[in-house]
């Protein structure tokens, strides 16, 4: 471990405290958490979970706190839109709640959605579990920050048996200021028994931002609800962001998940789900595109821990220019387990030289009956699709950027929002060098 | 007039010489059979022609047209007229067909100069080029021969030949699999196009698909090298006798 306390990065987030909120128990848990960074510091390579993204560079940098002129930035909303996605709507720039760019006039019988904030001047004792959470492991650097330093968030309840026809859209905006700022986002979310709900994260960021923000969101989607989840990371290039995500699955409960990873400079996502009902299913698409010189990790964590669990992942890699790509897919089937069917595949591809992605696909099983599959390729586009296209006169350039466009696209085929789906595969295309 | 000129070529797949001084002489109009044993190198040529990587040329020359034609990309012989109907056509996940096939021909047209059309007018020559090849518009909207049956997947070939409308092409084994109907068809697409200005050399393992479309040369190819030619009888003679004594008068 490095010298945590003579980080410049700790220096500055200690500079940044957050006053006292008035509620003792947060104030205990964002104490202890800032004391827990103190002592465990930035993980370094040794620590499995981090082997590839080193953070050394990152914790010799300051990042300036968040005051009122940064929390006023502006925001054009036009760029908030997007198709498909017209429903109730929560934004954040740089951290802070923006009332102006939000829409939450509206809201459907049965659904609370609200900035954390907010949320904890009324009955905080309801956010108690998940805000009191200790991270334990030497990896968890980052939920230590976020735990100690989040002022604001997303609180989202949907009621038992509610179905939320339109999308709920959730945006997180890195608008450039005078300085390098760090900001943090905690999110509770939660479905009830038999709910359904459509969520879009977005992220987004102004030219010239360049930030640290760190995300951290539970959800729990109770027996037989119903959450579709799709995330749009588009930061900006200057923004490392640092996310986790914790999904727990109750019995017959569903997760259909799209993740497109498209900007930031340094960006990690821990997509971590546990299976604890039975008959709980997850399924998560997603793809990671870094270009430039960017470096994207995902970590994808699931669990299975109950009778006839189904999970079934499928992401895909492509880098180019000196860009960096991690993925990890770790697969525990727990003991007790039984039944349950696990798939997890990672194909990426590599669009210059000097570009790397590493992938580990790893699978654990500890109970009976189960099927399970896991791979991971790494590799270029394939040469006979490349000439077949090009002896019919497309030139290599266009050629390459449809093999690549397709190949990410596949990722996008069971969106069932179309307008967004189309949407995405657009963004997919721009990103693409060549396009 | 002299459309390709092969002289002496030699080409090498993974530092194997498979193409060992091969030469051939095409002139426009003329429809040229080949055939010749397994492994003989047949599609090595197809392949050198439309220039795939991977297949090094070490010796002789090919001329298209007057120009080098060793010297272009692929996307540029294409431009220039040359089509190759693969032995085994490549399914692309991803990629629809008719995207692809318009794409690839306004591609074309952009570097000849021509005005690129747009969907509406694509849409009709693509009605106009279904009535020589009878393929389901089911296909026609599928990713590129993705789940097509072999038969589908050559007719799909000459479909996309219809539509490009090549100077040369390169027909490797289309006739290969397919049902007598099917071939009919084939044939039909191909002699539909044959006309003063345009050739063909169409590798084959069977006289059948001479009945249908005859040409004015046949070659052998084996070991690398055309060590026969002549006319249609020429693909009689070997229906009945098999390669065994072409090999000898070669080597001789
Ligand atoms: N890409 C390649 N890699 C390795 N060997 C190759 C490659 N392409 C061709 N060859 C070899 O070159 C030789 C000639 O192959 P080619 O495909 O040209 O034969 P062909 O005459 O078309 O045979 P067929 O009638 O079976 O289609 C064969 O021995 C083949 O294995
Ligand atoms: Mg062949």
């Amino acid at each position: 471990m490095s010298q945590p306390a003579r980080l410049p990065l700790f220096e500055s987030l200690l500079e940044a405290s957050l006053p006292s909120s008035g509620i003792a128990w947060l104030d205990a848990a964002r104490q202890e958490n800032l004391q827990a960074f103190a002592e465990g510091g930035l993980p370094d390579t040794r620590v499995e979970a981090w082997k590839y993204t080193a953070l050394r560079a990152l914790g010799q940098r300051r990042f300036a706190t968040v005051d009122t002129a940064a929390a006023a930035a502006t925001v054009d909303p036009a760029r908030l839109a997007l198709p498909g996605v017209d429903g109730m709507r929560l934004v954040f720039v740089n951290g802070v709640f923006s009332a102006e760019l939000s829409r939450l006039d509206d809201m459907p019988a049965g659904v609370t959605l609200q900035p954390l904030s907010q949320a904890l001047r009324g009955d905080s004792e309801a956010l108690r579990f998940s805000l009191s959470r200790h991270y334990r492991e030497p990896g968890d650097a980052f939920a230590r920050i976020n735990a100690a330093s989040a002022r604001d968030g997303v609180v989202l309840r949907v009621a038992a048996g509610v179905r939320i026809a339109r999308p709920v859209q959730l945006v997180f905006v890195g608008a450039a200021t005078g300085s390098e700022l760090a900001w943090h986002a905690r999110n509770v979310i939660e479905l009830a028994e038999g709910a359904e709900l459509s969520l879009v994260e977005q992220h987004l960021g102004g030219d010239e931002a360049n930030q640290l923000a760190t995300l951290v969101c539970d959800v729990e989607v109770r027996a037989g609800a119903r959450l579709q989840l799709a995330l749009l990371q588009n930061a900006a290039s200057g923004c490392n962001l640092i996310r986790r995500s914790s999904l727990r699955l109750h019995a017959g409960a569903e997760v259909g998940m799209h993740v497109l990873e498209l900007g930031g400079a340094l960006v990690r996502h821990d997509l971590q789900a546990e299976l604890i009902g039975d008959a709980a299913r997850l399924h998560t698409r997603g793809v990671f595109m870094p270009h430039g010189r960017q470096h994207m990790d995902t970590q994808l964590a699931i669990r299975h821990q109950a009778l006839n669990t189904t999970s079934n992942s499928t992401w895909r890699g492509v880098a180019s220019d000196r860009a960096r790509g991690v993925f990890r897919g770790a697969i525990v089937v727990a003991p007790g387990a039984d039944g349950s069917d696990a798939s997890l595949g990672n194909k990426n591809l590599l669009l210059s030289a000097s570009a790397e992605i590493d992938t580990k696909p790893e699978l654990e099983i500890y109970a009976d009956e189960v099927k399970a599959a896991h791979g991971a390729t790494v590799g270029q586009l394939d040469e006979r699709s490349l000439f077949y296209l090009r002896s019919r006169g497309m030139v290599l350039a266009e050629a390459r950027a449809l093999l690549t466009a397709a190949f990410c696209r596949a990722m996008l085929d069971d969106l069932p929002n179309e307008p967004l789906r189309e949407h995405l595969s657009t963004l997919l295309l721009d990103q693409l060098p060549m396009a | 007039m002299t459309m390709l000129k092969i002289e002496n070529l030699h080409a090498r797949v993974e530092g194997r010489e498979i193409l060992k001084g091969l030469s051939l002489t095409v002139n426009a109009g003329e429809v040229h059979a080949i055939m010749g044993p397994n492994g003989a190198g047949k599609s090595t040529l197809g392949n050198v022609l439309s220039g795939r990587d991977g297949y090094e040329v070490t010796e002789g020359t090919v001329s298209y047209n007057g120009v080098d034609l060793l010297t272009l990309a692929p996307e540029a012989r294409a431009a220039a007229g040359v089509f190759l109907a693969f032995q085994y056509p490549v399914e692309i996940p991803g990629v629809n067909n008719t995207y692809f096939l318009r794409a690839a021909l306004n591609a074309q047209r952009k570097v000849r100069g021509e005005k690129e059309l747009d969907s509406m007018q694509f849409l009709k020559l693509v009605r106009e080029k279904l009535k020589v090849m009878q393929i389901s518009d089911e296909l026609l909207h599928r990713a590129v021969n993705e789940g097509f049956s072999g038969g589908e997947k050559k007719r799909n070939e000459i479909f996309q030949m219809a539509v490009l409308e090549p100077q040369l092409a390169i027909l490797d084994e289309t006739d290969s699999g397919l049902d007598i109907d099917a071939l009919k068809q084939v044939a039909q697409g191909v002699n539909t196009l044959r006309s003063p200005h345009r050739a063909f050399l169409m590798i084959t393992h069977y006289q059948r698909l001479l009945d249908y479309v005859v040409p004015d040369f046949v070659h052998v190819l084996a070991d690398g090298r055309i060590v026969e030619s002549g006319d249609k009888s020429l693909a009689l003679k070997l229906e009945e006798h098999g390669y065994a004594d072409i090999g000898a008068g070669a080597a001789a």
